[in-house]
């Protein structure tokens, strides 16, 4: 079953007020760098419930989800 | 003609708890008041609960017979207010006319927005797309050519659905169904209407004007005009406010109260909050409700008028006790209180004063009630505190939801 995992996310803010997520901090300390951000959209999450604005971004190749909720960010882990 | 949208989030608050966490989807889920604050009730319940008979209001043991392998989980108020906000967000993208009835349910009037996004029914079913794929929860939507129609529709199918009542087919749609199916028909209403072989929304629509207007005055001609479709109350601008007509507050005791001490520092302290609101609110009241529940859930409500416009909490406390050593027989226990501010006036509307009122002692209440407002407001609620009302063990603690409820009609001038 896949869990929420709350992560720390590095991002730049425009001065428009876009935010655009750089890198994901894991909970062990390792960072995996966004290499792409492909699509960003409102949408619940069906694995681990929860909604925010989420974005598919590609980390060491592959895509995954990354949400924002409000002021936090989460992952669908494993 | 107008196009009318009722939308209803489906089981709100268990819809909520089970998107939130998924693992809860393949079980039967309640969500259920806290036992701990004698709340121990169901609040809400999942499609899976309600094929065991699982009822809303019924205690967690009753639930529990019905449905062994119930999972109860506690309320979440904060998570319900975020997601009716988001889900009134979307609403807002298709219409500036949203009203709210309640947390889980709103009308649109799309009816200047057709041009932009389709019709009635392609709206109700983008607007239902979205609340799923954005939020993870499921509405049921009425279009119809009034608010009260509208509302039916989004009750006749269910979850994730539309249901399209029109000037053609509402005969077919709506008269087949029970009275008191339709807003506006009442528990005591469709009572007296049985009684008459008054049984479905059709009977109602046929009723002669002069027996409901005899039984039940403007409100029956009312009833049968909503039956036949001639309801014209608008929908009201998102922004607006209805205007307040009563401010209380009340709660269940962590245990009974037994005596008047007990009592007189409950209705102080409940009065204290109501007062803060009053302030806050601008407004002086004219008059004070007590509603008192003994242990065995019956209840009653007495009313008074204050002998001047008040927002003091000593004051209405006062009112609310003499209320109570008036008309409580001291039978039972009691196990909930609510004090409320009634007949409301703007703070500023100008009063007649006697010359038996000190007005030197009035302004220095008012002074001392703005102080100690000044003083919670940088410090926090309990910084300051009548002493009478520090230690209440019977009083339960944790935070308290203010919750809209659903408002009355507003019919087009």
């Amino acid at each position: 079953m896949a869990q929420k995992v709350y992560v720390k996310v590095n991002a730049d803010f425009s001065p428009e007020g876009e935010v655009r997520p750089r890198s994901i901090i894991w909970r062990d300390g390792s960072v995996f760098e966004i290499t792409a951000v492909m699509m960003q959209i409102r949408a619940a999450s069906t694995k681990v419930g929860g909604c925010g604005l989420r974005y598919t971004v590609r980390v060491e190749g592959q895509e995954r989800y990354l949400f924002r909720d409000e002021d936090r960010w989460f992952v669908e882990g494993k | 003609m107008r196009t009318i949208l009722h939308s209803d989030l489906n089981n709100f608050y268990a819809s909520v708890e089970c998107m939130m966490n998924p693992e809860l989807k393949k079980y039967p889920v309640a969500v259920c008041g806290r036992v701990e604050e004698r709340h121990g009730i169901v609040l809400a319940k999942n499609y899976a609960a309600k094929a065991f008979g699982v009822k809303t209001g019924e205690t967690i043991f009753q639930a529990k017979c019905k449905c062994p392998d119930l999972v109860t989980v506690d309320p979440h108020y904060n998570e319900y207010m975020k997601y009716s906000r988001l889900v009134r967000a979307i609403y807002c993208d298709y219409s500036d006319q949203v009203e709210a009835y309640g947390m889980d349910e709103n009308w649109l009037d799309v009816t200047g927005s057709r041009m932009v996004f389709g019709d009635g029914e392609k709206i109700a079913n983008e607007i239902r797309e979205r609340v799923k794929f954005e939020l993870g929860l499921t509405v049921s939507v009425g279009v119809s050519f009034n608010k009260i129609f509208a509302k039916l529709g989004s009750d006749m199918k269910k979850p994730d659905a539309v249901t399209v009542i029109s000037r053609d087919n509402f005969k077919e749609k709506v008269w087949g169904l029970p009275a008191d199916d339709m807003l506006g028909v009442g528990r005591s209403a469709i009572r007296e209407l049985h009684r008459y072989g008054v049984n479905t929304i059709g009977d109602l629509a046929h009723c002669p004007d002069e027996m409901l207007s005899y039984k039940f005055g403007i409100n029956g001609l009312r009833m049968k005009q909503f039956a036949n479709g001639e309801d014209n109350s608008a929908v009201v601008h998102r922004d607006f406010e209805f205007p307040i007509k009563s401010i209380g507050r009340g709660t269940t005791f962590t245990s009974d109260l037994t005596c008047n001490s007990e009592v007189w520092c409950m209705i102080l302290t409940l009065a204290d909050e109501v007062a803060s609101r009053l302030r806050a609110a601008k407004k002086k009241a004219h008059g004070v409700s007590l509603t008192v529940k003994c242990n065995d859930l019956a209840w009653k409500e007495w009313q008074c008028g204050t002998e001047h416009p008040t927002q003091n909490a000593y004051e209405l406390a006062c009112r609310a006790f003499e209320l109570f050593t008036k008309n409580y027989p001291w039978v039972k226990p009691i196990r909930a209180m609510t004090v409320r501010a009634i007949r409301l006036d703007d703070e500023d509307i100008c009063e007649q004063l006697t010359i038996f009122r000190d007005a030197g002692r009035i302004a220095k209440v008012e002074a001392k009630d703005r102080a100690v407002d000044e003083i919670r407001r940088r410090f926090g609620r309990s910084a300051i505190t009548s002493a009478s009302t520090m230690k209440l063990e019977k009083f339960p603690g944790g935070a308290e939801f203010e919750l809209t409820m659903p408002t009355g009609l507003l019919t087009l001038a």
